[in-house]
């Protein structure tokens, strides 16, 4: 097994304030946008992403909800293992709303379909846009595509992104590794 | 959490504490998800659930059915009443032709005691038993355990009574074996006619005093009296009966503390508690009905999740 670093914590920091900056361009004060960070990994990029768009650019009202697709996943008892829940805590209404889904890689796009499908128990959106850190080119088994993307990869089958945090991992980093 | 160590749900009996926790922790889930605007999950859209119902229910046959259709599971539903079983056919005939029309998994009600474990022996699907006779009805123990857990924060340590017709109720032996896998401590308390003679052996306390078993406890769960099933008289009048081992609000009232009342339903009002206690703050009643959805959805998808086709 060997890895590669594809981005530093430096990099990761640039590129989450460029993506704050081009969620601002697009929203303005958020009032008619929710931000929804899907369960597990894409939370800690979600979290951060709020954190500066509050902190740095002092955006007021910030909704940010956790969706867990879970039950909606396409690939149940196909596994060998069984699908493990996470905490859904979205505690507003979308309808009408324009949504961000959050999430740290972009690989199949099943897991947006997925996504896609379970945001409809909480209303109509408006718009749904999906924000993504990694953005794994010429591997998707869906017509899905990121609006706003921090890099753009070129990763063969065989190969894993692995995106770590700070506050989960220890460090700010994304490493491909070769299996 | 990863997955339940049986492939049939036939008693609390073949569980273990860690499958407890596990459908715990499922059931979470989905109280969230049933409580959403729209309530409906599709994982289990390619399964097919045949409820198999040869003795009368309402609250649980409901119950298996919502969970079953909140998670897009196909369903299809026989009571014994209008079926070919009024001819003669066996079981486990009954069962297979049911079986080859592609069932997964089958939900099973039976006066008999052993239905479900004798059915799994011999049909290839997964059996959740739905109450066998005066056996067992594990989902109605899980959710009474959700529902102390929720209450409470936790089962371990709790004392807790079951009251009523011991004798005749498989809610009793199934909450026994939940219970006390989970660390409680359980009383059962009724007439002496209504207990069975070993239940000691099981390691519970046994008490016919209810205003000793009362001030004990931190939850009383509350049995109907089962006269459906008694051939014989075991007590002299259901007056007498409510006199000595009915609750009213009065009673509840003069105890040391505040206790917790479950009922697994149906509710014979004015027998074992009346309609004062069972609506009382202290009831929680209706929420063992809600948290019956919650349960059995879980008890349905980790079980489901182990079916390969």
């Amino acid at each position: 097994m060997s890895q590669k670093v594809l981005l530093n914590a430096k990099e990761v920091n640039i590129i989450l304030h460029r993506l704050a900056c081009q969620l601002i361009e697009k929203h303005n004060d958020f009032s008619k946008t929710v931000l929804i960070g899907l369960q597990p990994r894409g939370v800690f990029l979600a979290n951060r992403i709020a954190k500066i768009l509050k902190e740095d650019y002092k955006v007021k009202d910030i909704q940010l909800g956790l969706l867990d697709i879970t039950f909606f996943r396409d690939d149940f008892r196909r596994g060998d293992k069984p699908l493990e829940a996470n905490t859904t805590s979205i505690n507003f209404l979308v309808e009408n709303k324009t949504i961000v889904f959050i999430d740290d890689v972009l690989y199949t796009g099943r897991s947006i379909r997925a996504a896609l499908t379970a945001i409809q128990s909480f209303g109509r959106p408006n718009e749904i846009e999906l924000l993504t850190l990694i953005d794994r080119r010429f591997s998707r088994h869906l017509p899905i595509q990121p609006d706003y993307r921090g890099r753009q990869v070129d990763v063969i089958n065989d190969e894993k992104v692995k995106v770590n945090w700070m506050e989960n991992d220890g460090e700010d980093s994304v490493y491909l590794i070769n299996k | 959490m990863s997955e339940l160590s049986v492939n049939h749900l036939l008693g609390i009996k073949y569980l273990n504490k860690q499958d407890i926790q596990l459908i715990f922790e499922t059931a979470d889930h989905f109280k969230e998800v049933i409580n959403r605007p729209i309530k409906k999950v599709p994982s289990l859209r390619d399964i097919t659930i045949a409820n198999l119902f040869f003795e009368n229910s309402t609250r649980t046959k409901l119950s298996f059915e919502l969970a079953e259709k909140r998670l897009s599971a196909d369903v299809i539903n026989f009571s014994s009443g209008q079926s070919s079983v009024k001819k003669g056919e066996t079981l486990i005939d009954t069962v297979n032709n049911i079986l080859f029309m592609k069932v997964d998994m089958v939900v099973m009600r039976h006066p008999n005691p052993g239905a479900c474990v004798f059915l799994s022996k011999h049909v290839k699907a997964s059996i959740v038993n739905a109450g066998d006779g005066a056996h067992e009805h594990p989902t109605q123990a899980l959710l009474d355990s959700y529902s102390i857990r929720e209450k409470h924060g936790e089962v371990k340590g709790k004392n807790i009574v079951i009251v009523g017709d011991i004798l005749h109720s498989r809610v009793a032996l199934s909450n026994i074996f939940a219970l006390q896998l989970q660390g409680a401590n359980v009383m059962v308390c009724g007439p002496k006619t209504l207990i069975p003679k070993y239940i000691d052996k099981l390691g519970v306390k046994v008490e016919t005093n209810l205003r000793n078993a009362l001030n004990w406890c931190d939850v009383a769960n509350m049995l109907r009296v089962q006269n459906e099933r008694m051939d014989i008289s075991y007590f002299p009048t259901t007056r007498e009966y409510t006199q000595q081992y009915g609750v009213n609000k009065e009673f509840l009232d003069s105890l040391d503390k505040e206790i917790t009342i479950m009922h697994p339903g149906p509710i014979n009002r004015g027998v074992e508690i009346t309609s004062d206690v069972a609506d009382s703050k202290q009831s929680i009643i209706l929420e063992q009905v809600q948290n019956g959805v919650a349960i059995r959805m879980a008890v349905i998808y980790l079980l489901a999740s182990k079916i390969k086709h």
